[in-house]
C-alpha cells in the first residue's frame, strides 16, 4: 500500500459508478446492477479501510493531500480518523442496502434514481473526510442537488414543496457557515502568514472572544439544521415522509448525521471555548428535541412520520452527548449515530415494505400484520427493540455509554434524557402493538405476503450490525477512543481567546482601503 | 510616400479582425443566394476563431503611441477573449433559432460582431471618448438586434424600448463626462489622479454619479434596471442569450476602468454608493425573479441580480475584488449562455418556448439537456461545484477582505433566495409530461453550444486555478 490513494478510492468509486450507470444504462436492469456492484466496491473498499485503520492512533490516517487552488489555498486534503471511520463505514453500509430496497419500488427514471444515490454517496463520503474546509464545503452543498432530485422526482405527493424547503432550509445554514468560513481564512491568514483553509493548521489558532463566538454561531446554526436540533427541525418531517423510502433511509442513517458530525470535527476543534460556552445552551435544546420529538412521535398516526419525529428525539441524545464534552459520552455519542443509522434505516425501511404493498402508511388501517407476515414481524420487532435500546442490542451500548458520559457532566441532564428513552419505548411498542398485531384491519389483507427473498437480504446486514454492536461493540468503540480522547482534551484544555495584549493580530500590509 | 506616424497597428489586431468580420459578413450576405444562408454562420465561426487566435497572439501596448488612448493590456486581452467565447457560443445556440425564424442574414452576423467589438474597445480604453465610443458601439447594434424580429410586435417594442431608454442613459454618461472634463480639464482616465485639488470637487462628483448611472443602466443594476426584463422579453431569444453576456461584460469592463483603475483615490467615495447598489440589485433580482413565469424575464432578472454579485467584487475596494469581478464575469458568461442554449432550440407551435412551464418533462426525455440545465441552474445559484460557486467565494472573500462582511452576508442570503427559482426550472425539466405542443430537436452546433458551456462550467467550478492564476497575473500587473 503506502502509495495508493485509498480514501480518493472510497469517494469516488461511487461518482465512477455514477458515470458508468448514466453511461451504460439504458434497460432498468443493467442500472440496477451497475449501481449496487459498484456499491458494493465502495463498501469492500471501506471494508478494507475499517480493518486496516489503527486504533491505537489519534492521528488522521491514510492522509492526502494536493494542492487544489494554490494562490487561495485551497487544498484537496483526505483524512480519516477515530471520528469520520465509523461513520464511512456505515455510509458504505447503508448504501448497497438502499439500492437493494428500492429494487422493485423504483420503476421510472431508474437510471437517473441510481445515478444520484451515487452522487450523493460521493458527496456524502466526501463530507466525512475532507479536511480542507472548501473541500469539505464541496461536498456538503453537493448534498443537496441529489437529495433534492430524489425527494422531488420520486417522492410523495407534496414532493415539490418537501424538497425546495429541505434545500432552502439547509442551504440558509450552511451559506452563513461559508462567510464563516472565509472570515476564519482571512483571520488565519494574516495569524499564520499564509493563505489557509487547512483544518488542522486553523484549529491551534486563538481568536478574539467575540470572533470566535460568531464564527461558532454560524458553523452551529448550518450543523444544527443538519441534524437537526431542536427547533429547526421542521423540514424534517416533511422531506422525510414526502421521499422514496431509499431516500427516506440515507437522510435519516446517513445526512443527520452529517451535522453532528460537523459539531466533532469542525465546530468544536475550530472554536473549543466558544463550544464550552455555548454547551449548555445546545444540551437543553437537545434535551427539549429528546422530549418533544417524543412525545409528537407518539402522537402520529402516520408511520412515517412517527419514525421521523423520533430522529429527531433520538438525534437530540447524540446532540447532548456531544456537548457533555466528556470522552465517554462523546464515544457513546458517535456510536449512537451509528446505532441510529442502523436502527432508524431499518424503521423506514420497514414502513417501506408496508408501503409497498398497500400504499398507506396510516397506522390505523394496519393489524394484525404478524400473523400474515411472521418473518417480517421478527424482523420489526429486532428493528424495533434496537431503536429502543434494550439490552443485547446496539442502542442499548450506545445509550448508556451516552448516559453515562452526561451523568458524569450533569446528572439532571441525564435524568430528562431518560425520559426519551422511556418515551421511545412507549411509541414504539404502541406503534408496534397497533401495526403487527390485533385483528386484521388491512382492505386487502391478500397482498400483505411476507418478505420475499431479496427483502431479507436488506435487512440481514442490519440484524447482524444489532447484534454484533449489541454484544461485542469493542471493535467499533476500540477504534474511536483514541481520536475521541485527544478531541475532548482539545475542547476542555484549549485557552483559544487571545489574551489582550495580543488582541491585534499583525495585518498584511493594509490591501485596498 | 506619406510618412506613417509610429503606431503599432499590432495593439489593435483583435479588434481590427473583428471590425473586418463585420464588414465582411455584410459583403458575404450579398454574393449568396437564398439556400445559402447557412454559409454566413459557419463563416461567422470561422471569423470568431481567427479573432480569438489573434487576440491570444498579439502584443501588449498602448495606441496610437505609448501612453495612448487605447490600452492594451491583461485586463482587455482577459475582456476580448471572453467576449470572442461568447460571442461564439451565441452564433452556435441561434443556428436552430434564425433559419427557422427566417432570421439568418449578413446583418444580423455584422452586428453581433459590431457590438462585440464597442466592448473589447470599452475594456481597452483609457480616455472617456473612446469609452463612450465604445459603449455607443455596444449599444446600437444591440437596439437594432433587440427589434430584429421585424414581423414581431414584441420585437420591435422591445428594440425601441431599449433605445429610448439606451439613449437616455448615453446621455447621463456623456454629461458625467462633461463634467468630470470640467473638474479636471483632461478626458484621460489615468491622468485623473494627477489632477490637483480633487476630492471635494462637486463638478467631479457630479460627473462620477452620472458615469455611475450611465454604466449602471447598462449592466442592469438597480434601480436602472427597468428596461431589462421587458426588452429580455421581446427580443429574439439568441439576442436576448448575447445581450446578457455582451452588454454586461461591456459595462463592467468600464467600470472598471473608471472606478477601481482610475478613481481609486476617491474610493471613498464611490465604494459606499456601489455597495449600495450592488445590495439593492441583489435583493431586487433575486427576489422579483421569484414571480416569473416566463424564462427569458426570468432570467433577465437573474442577470440584473449578477450585476449585484458582481458589484459587490468592485466595491470591495481591494486587487482581490478586481479580479473576482472578472473571474465572476467569465462564470457568468457561461452559465448564461448555457441556459439559453438549452432553451433556445425549442419550439411551441411555431414560436419560441419562452415559458418554463413549456419544458416540462424536455430533461426526462433527454437526460444529457436535462442534466446540462440542471448543472447551468446549480451553477447560476452558485451550489458547488461548479463554477458559479467558485465566482462566488472569491466575490465573497474580498467582500470580507474589504471589510464588508454584511454585502457577503446579504450576498449569501439572497443566493439562497435565488435556488427557488433557479431550482424550479430545473425540476420542471424533469417532472411532468412533455407538452404535445412543444418540440425539442436541437441540432448539433446548438448542442455543441450547450456541450462547450457545460464543460466550461464543470471545468471552472472543479479545477479554476489555471484560469484563476491567469485573470490574478492580471490583476496583480496592474495595481
Amino acid at each position: 500500500m503506502g502509495k495508493v490513494p485509498v480514501l480518493s478510492l472510497v469517494v469516488f468509486t461511487p461518482l465512477a459508478g455514477a458515470v458508468a450507470v448514466a453511461l451504460l444504462g439504458r434497460r432498468p436492469q443493467v442500472s440496477r446492477w451497475t449501481g449496487f456492484l459498484f456499491s458494493l466496491l465502495t463498501f469492500a473498499l471501506a471494508a478494507w479501510l475499517f480493518q486496516r485503520f489503527d486504533p491505537a492512533s489519534a492521528a488522521m490516517q491514510f492522509a492526502e493531500r494536493a494542492p487544489w487552488i494554490p494562490s487561495l489555498g485551497i487544498s484537496y486534503q483526505l483524512g480519516v480518523d477515530g471520528i469520520s471511520v465509523l461513520l464511512v463505514a456505515l455510509t458504505a453500509v447503508i448504501f448497497p442496502i438502499a439500492l437493494l430496497s428500492s429494487w422493485d419500488s423504483v420503476t421510472e427514471k431508474v437510471r437517473a434514481f441510481t445515478s444520484l444515490m451515487l452522487l450523493l454517496e460521493t458527496a456524502i463520503l466526501g463530507t466525512f473526510l475532507s479536511l480542507d474546509l472548501i473541500l469539505f464545503y464541496v461536498f456538503w452543498e453537493g448534498m443537496l442537488i441529489p437529495m433534492y432530485f430524489l425527494i422531488g422526482i420520486w417522492g410523495g405527493p407534496r414532493r415539490s414543496y418537501a424538497a425546495i424547503k429541505f434545500f432552502l432550509y439547509t442551504m440558509t445554514g450552511s451559506v452563513l457557515m461559508l462567510v464563516a468560513i472565509v472570515i476564519l481564512h482571512l483571520y488565519g491568514r494574516s495569524l499564520l502568514g499564509a493563505p489557509t483553509f487547512d483544518l488542522l493548521d486553523l484549529q491551534g489558532m486563538r481568536l478574539p472572544r467575540s470572533l470566535e463566538m460568531w464564527l461558532f454561531a454560524a458553523f452551529a446554526l448550518a450543523f444544527a439544521i443538519k441534524v437537526p436540533v431542536w427547533p429547526l427541525h421542521t423540514w424534517l418531517p416533511d422531506a422525510h415522509v414526502e421521499a422514496p423510502t431509499a431516500g427516506s433511509v440515507i437522510l435519516a442513517a446517513l445526512l443527520l448525521k452529517v451535522g453532528a458530525y460537523g459539531f466533532l470535527r469542525f465546530a468544536l476543534p475550530l472554536f473549543p471555548e466558544a463550544a464550552r460556552s455555548a454547551a449548555g445552551l445546545l444540551s437543553v435544546l437537545a434535551l427539549l428535541g429528546i422530549v418533544y420529538g417524543g412525545m409528537v412521535a407518539w402522537r402520529q398516526h402516520d408511520v412515517k412520520r412517527l419514525v421521523a419525529y423520533s430522529s429527531v428525539s433520538h438525534l437530540g441524545l447524540v446532540m447532548l452527548g456531544i456537548f457533555a464534552l466528556t470522552p465517554q459520552a462523546v464515544q457513546g455519542s458517535l456510536l449512537q449515530m451509528v446505532n441510529h443509522g442502523i436502527s432508524t434505516g431499518g424503521l423506514f425501511l420497514i414502513v417501506g415494505v408496508l408501503y409497498d404493498r398497500v400504499h398507506t402508511r396510516m397506522i390505523h388501517d394496519f393489524g394484525g400484520v404478524a400473523r400474515l407476515m411472521p418473518t417480517f414481524a421478527v424482523v420489526v420487532l429486532i428493528v424495533g427493540l434496537s431503536s429502543m435500546a434494550l439490552p443485547g442490542t446496539n442502542g442499548f451500548v450506545g445509550e448508556f455509554l451516552t448516559l453515562l458520559g452526561v451523568f458524569r457532566a450533569n446528572w439532571r441532564y441525564a435524568a430528562v434524557a431518560v425520559l426519551g428513552a422511556i418515551l421511545s419505548a412507549v411509541y414504539l411498542l404502541w406503534m408496534i402493538e397497533q401495526v403487527m398485531h390485533g385483528p386484521v384491519r388491512a382492505r386487502s389483507p391478500e397482498r400483505l405476503v411476507d418478505l420475499r427473498r431479496r427483502e431479507l437480504l436488506v435487512f440481514l446486514p442490519l440484524i447482524l450490525l444489532i447484534f454484533w454492536i449489541g454484544i461485542y461493540p469493542r471493535p467499533f468503540l476500540a477504534r474511536t477512543e483514541a481520536s475521541v480522547q485527544q478531541l475532548a482534551r482539545h475542547v476542555q484544555a484549549h485557552t483559544s481567546y487571545v489574551q489582550s495584549a495580543d488582541l491585534q493580530p499583525s495585518r498584511g500590509g493594509g490591501e485596498g482601503r | 510616400m506619406i510618412p506613417l506616424p509610429a503606431m503599432d497597428l499590432r495593439v489593435l489586431a483583435p479588434e481590427i479582425s473583428v471590425a473586418g468580420a463585420a464588414v465582411a459578413l455584410l459583403a458575404l450576405d450579398l454574393l449568396l443566394r437564398r439556400g445559402q444562408r447557412a454559409l454566413l454562420r459557419w463563416a461567422a465561426l470561422g471569423a470568431v476563431a481567427v479573432a480569438l487566435g489573434v487576440t491570444l497572439t498579439s502584443v501588449r501596448g498602448a495606441f496610437p503611441e505609448e501612453g495612448g488612448m487605447f490600452v492594451r493590456d491583461g485586463i482587455t486581452q482577459l475582456f476580448e477573449v471572453a467576449l470572442l467565447l461568447g460571442l461564439g457560443i451565441a452564433i452556435l445556440l441561434g443556428a436552430d433559432y434564425l433559419p427557422r425564424f427566417q432570421l439568418e442574414r449578413g446583418e444580423y452576423y455584422a452586428l453581433l460582431f459590431a457590438s462585440a467589438l464597442g466592448a473589447m474597445i470599452m475594456a481597452g480604453s483609457r480616455d472617456f471618448l473612446l469609452l463612450f465610443l465604445g459603449l455607443e458601439a455596444l449599444s446600437i447594434p444591440l437596439y437594432v438586434l433587440a427589434g430584429f424580429a421585424r414581423r414581431s410586435p414584441r420585437s420591435l417594442e422591445a428594440g425601441m424600448k431599449y433605445f429610448l431608454l439606451g439613449a437616455f442613459s448615453s446621455a447621463f454618461f456623456l454629461y458625467g463626462v462633461a463634467l468630470v472634463y470640467g473638474a479636471a480639464g483632461t478626458m484621460r482616465l489615468d491622468a485623473l489622479s494627477a489632477v490637483p485639488g480633487r476630492g471635494g470637487d462637486l463638478l467631479l462628483l457630479g460627473g462620477m454619479a452620472l458615469l455611475t448611472i450611465g454604466l449602471g443602466f447598462k449592466a442592469a443594476a438597480v434601480p436602472f434596471h427597468f428596461w431589462a426584463p421587458d426588452v429580455y422579453e421581446g427580443a429574439p431569444l439568441p439576442v436576448t442569450a448575447f445581450m446578457s453576456v455582451v452588454a454586461k461584460l461591456g459595462a463592467f469592463a468600464g467600470i472598471l476602468r473608471v472606478f477601481p483603475l482610475s478613481l481609486g483615490f476617491l474610493a471613498f467615495r464611490w465604494i459606499p454608493v456601489l455597495a449600495g447598489i450592488a445590495a439593492a440589485t441583489m435583493v431586487l433580482g433575486n427576489v422579483v425573479a421569484l414571480l416569473q413565469g416566463n424564462f427569458k424575464r426570468l432570467m433577465a432578472y437573474s442577470s440584473i441580480a449578477h450585476a449585484g454579485y458582481a458589484l459587490v467584487g468592485v466595491a470591495s475596494g481591494t486587487p482581490a475584488g478586481l479580479w473576482s469581478t472578472a473571474f465572476y464575469l467569465v462564470n457568468y458568461l457561461f452559465m448564461t449562455l448555457g441556459a439559453f442554449a438549452v432553451v433556445g432550440p425549442l419550439v411551441r407551435e411555431g414560436a419560441e418556448a419562452d415559458l418554463i412551464e413549456d419544458y416540462a418533462g424536455i430533461g426526462a426525455r433527454r437526460p444529457l439537456l436535462g442534466a446540462a440545465m440542471a448543472l447551468f441552474m446549480a451553477s447560476l445559484a452558485g451550489i458547488p461545484p461548479t463554477g458559479g460557486f467558485m465566482a462566488k467565494l472569491y466575490i465573497f472573500t474580498a467582500a470580507v477582505q474589504g471589510g464588508q462582511v454584511w454585502l457577503a452576508v446579504l450576498g449569501v442570503l439572497t443566493s439562497v433566495v435565488s435556488v427557488s427559482y433557479y431550482m424550479r426550472v430545473a425540476y420542471v425539466l424533469f417532472t411532468g409530461e412533455v407538452r404535445p405542443d412543444v418540440q425539442a430537436n436541437p441540432s448539433a452546433l446548438a448542442s455543441l453550444a450547450v456541450a462547450l458551456a457545460a464543460a466550461a462550467v464543470l471545468l471552472l467550478g472543479i479545477f479554476p486555478a489555471p484560469v484563476l492564476s491567469v485573470v490574478q497575473r492580471v490583476a496583480n500587473l496592474l495595481l
